[in-house]
């Protein structure tokens, strides 16, 4: 997203009557979410596209405690050769890389060099993953990880003021947040498993969008569930919504809980259903993923063979 | 297209589902059929195409049935009814499970068989009409099993002729076949003549499923087999189909003393409340009008959304339409296939011509396809917010307040199914069982399952199919002895009553003067009783506008209804002595009075208690079967229990919340007339009950034409049971005749009268944060 055309969110006033408007309704959404696998299935040449496609938008993702300089450029080196070079040239696709590197502010220069400008580097921020140190500390944070050369900033935001309806402070933490990012492209994960409701997620999405968001996500992979269908129709319709309002486009992120190539197409096809061909590009969507990539890369090894595939017949990310 | 490119564009592409097994399936057979009778496939007779829409080819010949095709095939199910009726629960319930079973395992063939026949797209043949199919079968083996517990002493009618629709083929033999066999019936079923390839396929299973032979029998043809299967000597009828050709069978099957159930069209609404989830309603759109191309009976043809948000709504469902695809219909990834035949596309785009409204097309390939269709600006009057159009045309219209909602709702003869679509819980559960609909969806479209009663009210046709309501479609009402001649006496000329009193007819809560200005004389053994008027139509509008006036009635409580009616027998006890020499006084029995106050004590005890079910189907949230009045009900009274029997119809009729025009016995209708005091005296709200006295011959056909009435009871013993069911046909109006039988007055079963004073209405309530 760093690489792109469109107008940045600049965000609109805080409106509480755009948070009142929300209505979600629960089984509807359950239904449309389970009957789309269904209702969309991708074959042969065009399962192929859509998968290398999923790798393009891939944030490959490493942000655990025993994090490492050498784990991290080994993450890099996979998110630029994310699969095997001759399988690559058999679709005709020999330059794909994943749509980012994702790791804690720690790693963010080991990160910068090793992707040497092929790719952004997203870090996590603001107290990651619950977004509970001190706000000045938050803001700091994505100081200090624009300056050491993240181009996006994943922020949290503060799960209580959604449990708490209290959507005026979101807005404004929020709002603070952006403005600290400066030029990078901000993601607000909302941490949708602990929202309690779709409701709330999707209330949570429209008030991050209006304070400026670039992308919205759903979790930071911490939490008990992450990215769902229901989930993630929800945000974006809240997307879709917020286009009509503003104007703008703002990206989506599931993140978490994507992990099987054929939900990947799902996602994707949700994706092309509910917001359209525009937002299937890396400036509007990315997966927040790890072990995504491992699968995609063995089916795309049967496509090209037409034999199935075994892990360790991959490189390693 | 490489993949390179492909990456780019991020197209669909063609996920085909092969049609191979069914080719073959169909080659085995020669590609031509016989029909399916005692258990063998016949050698195919005069043939008929069946073509497959998507593409004009032919797949099969088919056999026309004739007379004598269908004579046999009643022939064969009437010498299999006995020993299958016979048979025990749990050995029937073994082949109804095989049945299922047999399903399942053919279910991708079925899937593409019904997909090459219909153009309905795969995903809805595998993922709805066959797996609905086999749910049919298990959820039915089950009340095969459970028969004894679940309809105690209940006879099957025999041999039922059923007659399929050409949009869902597989799935209507299904809901017809399955409890009419769970009930101890035989079938001759007949499929549409579009679409007979998977009733034929059925046969298989039937085989391999150990259904003795006759006790399924398939025929095959056009409208004439079914006119033929109509005029055969079957016990019961079903049909699903047009409201068109059910007025015909409704005619046709008048004074036969038949089961009848129709299941036809609809115009349903599709309400779309300010506070709704609109995207989730824009979506439920798609399920409610674009499923099978909105080939559906119950489609939700009809949007009703509010003013204020009707801009937005629109647009997101202009933008949601694009999206829909249209196309081959084998494609795993297609939302609508073909229209199931080239003639019902130029039928539906006849209509479109008809449309003063604004037209918005998807886009649809070329061929037999039409693509999802929104026509807006349009009024009440509108061929298109009035009249079926059974293809993907959504008409939408705006309201401004709930009450205007229900009443645009319900301006329409149908009454088959509605949405209502809020966030308001209030909202949603006060609307949904105010439209007169057999099927309501809160928040949802089309959810369809064995164990929930679909079926309609109105001109929507009655009887239900799934559930427990659904079993009662397939027993045989106990069956009394022919009536006997009426007594009548000579009048003594010149003899009269001390004073001359003259009962006028009760309509409104007061008592009228017939409007012909005509009076007959009551004569009883020992003379002249008094005089009573002679109804004649304008008093018969009168009462039925009476009874309308009076539809608070119908939402009110049932403790109520209990205390009035407690009331009516005290008050009633109270005069026993008097109604009881009155009576005799007429005809010369003994009085009735205390077996009356005894069947009004039961209706006041059943007044509160005539609950509905909660429904056993796969979803979160509620599903509910309410047992709703009919409405205004009109009814003969008997003249072999004058008071009983006329105690017994207003019990019923009020206990369930109905309001009432009765006809008095023709031999005692001072009886009638004197109990308008006690109704007086008993806090019985005007209109309530509305008594006629006049002759039941005169009546009837004004009763049963009348369109403002919802159902006519006849006990009477004039030979009125055929002609109250044929002009029934005009409304479709529900009936309740005695074919000139006598009933047991005395009997404490109130059971068939709650199923005629009733009609299940299924709530769909899904819910869940």
């Amino acid at each position: 997203m760093s690489n792109t055309e469109l107008p940045r969110n600049d965000g609109l006033a805080f409106d509480p009557a755009v948070v009142e408007a929300v209505r979600v309704n629960t089984p509807a959404s359950q239904r449309r979410a389970a009957s789309l696998p269904a209702r969309r299935s991708l074959k042969k040449d065009h399962q192929a596209a859509w998968l290398a496609r999923a790798i393009s938008m891939i944030d490959l993702t490493t942000l655990s405690g025993d994090d490492t300089p050498g784990r991290v450029k080994r993450l890099c080196a996979k998110a630029l050769q994310p699969v095997r070079p001759d399988l690559l040239e058999a679709i005709g696709l020999p330059d794909l890389t994943t749509g980012a590197i994702c790791v804690y502010h720690e790693m963010v220069p080991v990160a910068v060099e090793a992707v040497r400008g092929r790719i952004p580097v997203a870090a996590v921020s603001t107290g990651f993953p619950a977004g509970l140190s001190p706000f000045d500390l938050r803001l700091a944070e994505i100081e200090r990880s624009v300056a050491e050369g993240a181009t996006e900033i994943d922020i949290v935001i503060s799960r209580r003021h959604v449990l708490t309806g209290n959507w005026a402070a979101l807005y404004d933490e929020t709002a603070q947040m952006r403005a600290a990012c400066g030029p990078a492209h901000m993601k607000a994960i909302l941490a949708t498993g602990e929202l309690g409701t779709l409701k709330n997620v999707m209330k949570a999405s429209m008030v991050t969008m209006m304070a400026g968001s670039d992308f919205i996500k759903t979790s930071t992979g911490k939490e008990a569930v992450n990215a769902t269908l229901p989930v993630s129709l929800t945000m974006m319709r809240a997307i879709r919504t917020y286009e009509a309002m503003s104007g703008f486009k703002v990206g989506y992120k599931p993140a978490g809980g994507v992990s099987k190539a054929k939900d990947a197409v799902t996602y994707l096809a949700l994706l092309k259903e509910e917001l359209g061909d525009r937002w299937l590009r890396p400036d509007l969507f990315r997966f927040g993923a790890s072990s995504l990539l491992g699968d995609i890369e063995r089916q795309l090894e049967h496509h090209v063979t037409g034999r199935y595939s075994a892990s360790y017949r991959h490189a390693v990310g | 297209m490489t993949v390179a490119e492909i990456f780019e564009s991020m197209e669909w592409g063609p996920a085909p589902e092969s049609r191979a097994e069914a080719d073959a399936w169909l080659d085995r057979h020669g590609r031509s059929f016989g029909h399916y009778i005692g258990g063998t496939r016949g050698k195919p007779g005069k043939t008929f195409d069946t073509v497959n829409p998507a593409t004009g080819e032919v797949l099969a010949q088919v056999t026309q049935g004739t007379d004598a095709d269908v004579t046999a095939a009643v022939k064969a199910a009437r010498k299999a009814q006995k020993g299958w009726a016979a048979t025990s629960d749990h050995d029937r319930a073994k082949v109804l499970y095989a049945i299922a079973r047999g399903l399942q395992k053919h279910a991708r063939l079925l899937a593409v068989l019904e997909v090459l026949d219909t153009g309905k797209p795969i995903r809805e043949a595998r993922d709805i009409d066959v797996a609905l199919a086999a749910r049919h079968f298990y959820h039915h083996a089950g009340h095969a099993e459970l028969r004894a517990e679940l309809m105690p002493d209940a006879e099957p009618w025999g041999v039922c002729g059923q007659i399929v629709p050409w949009n869902f083929p597989l799935l209507m033999l299904a809901w017809k076949i399955a409890p009419a066999l769970a009930m101890g019936n035989t079938v001759v079923l007949k499929p549409a003549e579009w679409t007979p390839l998977t009733a034929l396929a059925f046969a298989d299973i039937c085989d391999g499923a150990g259904v003795p032979p006759g006790v399924i029998n398939i025929v095959t043809g056009d409208g004439e087999t079914g006119a033929a299967l109509t005029a055969a000597q079957i016990d019961k009828l079903a049909f699903t189909g047009s409201t068109e050709v059910g007025r015909i069978l409704r005619r046709a099957t008048a004074g036969r003393e038949m089961g009848l159930t129709l299941e036809l069209g609809g115009k349903s609404p599709y309400v779309v409340f300010e506070d709704a989830d609109i995207d989730g309603a824009v979506e439920g759109l798609v399920d409610a009008i674009w499923f099978n191309g909105g080939q559906v009976c119950c489609a939700g043809s009809r949007l009703l959304v509010q003013e204020g948000i009707a801009e937005d709504f629109l647009t997101r469902l202009k933008t949601r339409m694009a999206r829909i695809r249209v196309g081959d219909p084998l494609d795993k990834s297609v939302d609508m296939g073909a229209l199931v035949h080239a003639d019902h596309k130029a039928h539906v785009e006849a209509i479109l011509t008809r449309t003063t409204g604004t037209i918005t097309r998807g886009e649809a390939p070329e061929g037999c396809y039409l693509p999802p269709i929104l026509v807006t600006d349009l009024h009440s009057a509108d061929p298109l917010m009035q009249q079926e159009v059974f293809g993907p045309v959504l008409a939408a219209m705006t309201f401004r307040t709930p009450a205007e909602a229900v009443q645009l709702a319900n301006d329409t003869p149908y009454g088959l199914a509605a949405s209502v679509w809020s966030q308001d819980i209030d909202m949603a559960l006060d609307t949904a069982p105010r439209i007169r609909a057999g099927v309501i969806w809160v928040n949802g479209a089309n959810m369809l399952d064995a164990a929930a009663p679909f079926g309609g009210m109105r001109e929507s046709g009655f009887g239900r199919e799934g559930g427990v309501a659904g079993l009662a479609a397939y027993v045989r009402p106990v069956q009394g002895a022919n009536l006997t001649a009426l007594k009548v006496y000579d009048d003594p000329k010149g003899v009269t009553p001390a004073m001359d009193r003259t009962a006028k007819m009760f309509i409104g809560g007061k008592q009228a003067r017939p409007d012909g200005g005509y009076t007959r004389a009551v004569i009883g053994p020992k003379g002249r009783v008094g005089e009573v008027g002679i109804a004649n139509r304008k008093d018969l509008r009168n009462a039925v506008e009476a009874a309308h006036a009076a539809k608070s009635w119908s939402g009110s409580t049932g403790h109520l209804r209990a205390q009035i009616l407690y009331y009516l027998a005290e008050n009633l006890s109270a005069r026993e002595a008097e109604f009881d020499a009155r009576l005799t006084a007429q005809t010369g029995s003994k009085g009735e009075t205390s077996e009356a106050i005894r069947h009004l004590f039961r209706w006041a005890a059943w007044a509160d208690k005539n609950d509905g079910r909660t429904l056993g189907v796969p979803m979160g949230g509620l599903a509910l079967a309410l047992n709703t009045p009919m409405g205004v009900v009109g009814a003969f009274a008997p003249e072999e229990a004058p008071l009983t029997g006329l105690v017994q119809i207003i019990g019923a009729a009020l206990a369930t919340g109905n309001r009432l025009v009765v006809a008095a016995p023709e031999t005692a209708p001072l009886t009638a007339t004197d109990l308008y005091q006690v109704l007086e005296t008993s806090d019985v709200p005007a209109g309530v009950v509305n008594i006629l006295t006049g002759d039941h011959a005169e009546l009837a056909a004004q009763m049963a034409g009348h369109r403002d009435i919802d159902a006519v009871w006849s006990f009477s013993s004039a030979d009125i049971s055929a002609v109250i069911e044929r002009e029934a046909a005009g409304d479709l109006k529900r009936t309740w005749v005695n074919n000139g039988r006598t009933r047991d007055w005395s009997s404490g079963d109130t059971a068939p009268w709650r199923a005629a004073s009733t009609d299940v209405q299924t709530i769909w309530i899904p819910f869940g944060v």
